[in-house]
């Protein structure tokens, strides 16, 4: 006779995460949250320069459709020293695109660790917790966490007046004969 | 009643730090560990060094000798893991302490209104009157979070 288990042992939840560099520090990405990774060359053209003093971490907007897509400096954002930025990570679900170093290699977690209430400043908002993997302490990122609304808000009105004044000169351009 | 009001005999960790001795209710002690590996990555919250896992547990390293006495240790002997208690919940810190520790039981006088925060009561013991530290009041982080205007809610972990 054989009997029907009652509980089944629920299978550890584990999420697949992209390990970057940025500054010579490691951090960790949801592979789920990133759309794109692309080199900072195939950027050459296709960026805008943006020059908002409130927000130095970004330099460049890429269009995408009706979207601007802010490109944060991952290493000044994070208040790191800066380093040569070798790829662009597009963000699922946010208007961000992500400078970083390079990438170490893609594995999987199977625990993220909240942040100790001790930790009660910015990095709040830029960690959705720890992992531990291979005995390193690795910090996992928020997508969400890179640009407040009101630092976008500011973007898109010094990329809108932007955008306005490149559309005017290109115009003048057509004009002369 | 907070655990400083009920004045009886009490047991404490002693812990040194530079040339001062300061003491913790041993409730509050986890344990002692060596100093091992610490792993540090950016963050904004002063006076946190990097975190140590112990356990399976990442717990922060907060050096509260700079804090205390002045002076930020020079060496470093042990990690005195203490727990921190607010509003029914429960969390870890390690504290660098230059020296051995010793677990004694003593009166404690509570602490005046003129005290620093970060004192909880005094204890005497061998001709030294001791500060028992009030960890919430020296440590970052028991107080209400400022998640900042405009963020997005922190996406809640998954794994």
């Amino acid at each position: 006779m054989r009997f029907t288990p009652m509980h089944k042992t629920p299978a550890a939840r584990t999420e697949q995460i992209i390990l970057f560099r940025s500054s010579s520090q490691i951090f960790a990405i949801s592979s789920c949250s990133v759309q794109e990774v692309r080199s900072v060359d195939s950027l050459a053209g296709a960026s805008i320069e943006i020059d908002d003093v409130t927000v130095p971490k970004v330099r460049h907007v890429l269009k995408r459709g009706e979207r601007s897509v802010y490109v944060v400096n991952a290493a000044l954002h994070f208040g790191l020293r800066p380093s040569p930025a070798a790829l662009i990570f597009i963000l699922r679900k946010t208007r961000v695109g992500l400078l970083i170093d390079g990438i170490e290699k893609m594995t999987t977690m199977a625990r993220l660790q909240a942040l100790s209430p001790a930790f009660c400043h910015e990095e709040r908002v830029w960690y959705r917790g720890l992992t531990v993997l291979d005995q390193n302490v690795i910090p996992v990122v928020n997508p969400q966490g890179f640009l407040t609304e009101q630092e976008l808000r500011q973007l898109d009105a010094t990329a809108g007046a932007l955008l306005e004044a490149e559309a005017a000169n290109s115009s003048e351009v057509e004009l002369t004969p | 009643m907070s655990w400083a009001e009920q004045l009886d005999a009490r047991s404490c960790v002693l812990l040194r730090l530079g040339d001062r001795r300061f003491a913790l209710a041993a409730d509050q002690v986890s344990e002692l560990v060596a100093p091992s590996r610490m792993f540090r990555f950016a963050h904004r919250t002063p006076g946190i060094d990097g975190v140590i896992l112990r356990r399976g547990r990442v717990v922060p390293v907060c050096d509260v000798a700079e804090k205390l006495t002045g002076k930020r240790l020079t060496s470093r002997r042990y990690y005195l893991v203490s727990r921190r208690r607010n509003e029914g919940t429960t969390d870890w810190i390690a504290l660098p302490v230059s020296g051995d520790c010793e677990l004694i039981q003593a009166d404690l006088t509570p602490a005046g209104p003129s005290d620093s925060p970060h004192v909880a009561a005094w204890l005497s013991h061998a001709g030294e009157v001791i500060e028992v530290l009030n960890l919430g009041a020296l440590t970052p982080g028991m107080e209400p979070v400022d998640s900042g205007e405009g963020r997005a809610p922190i996406a809640e972990a998954h794994a």
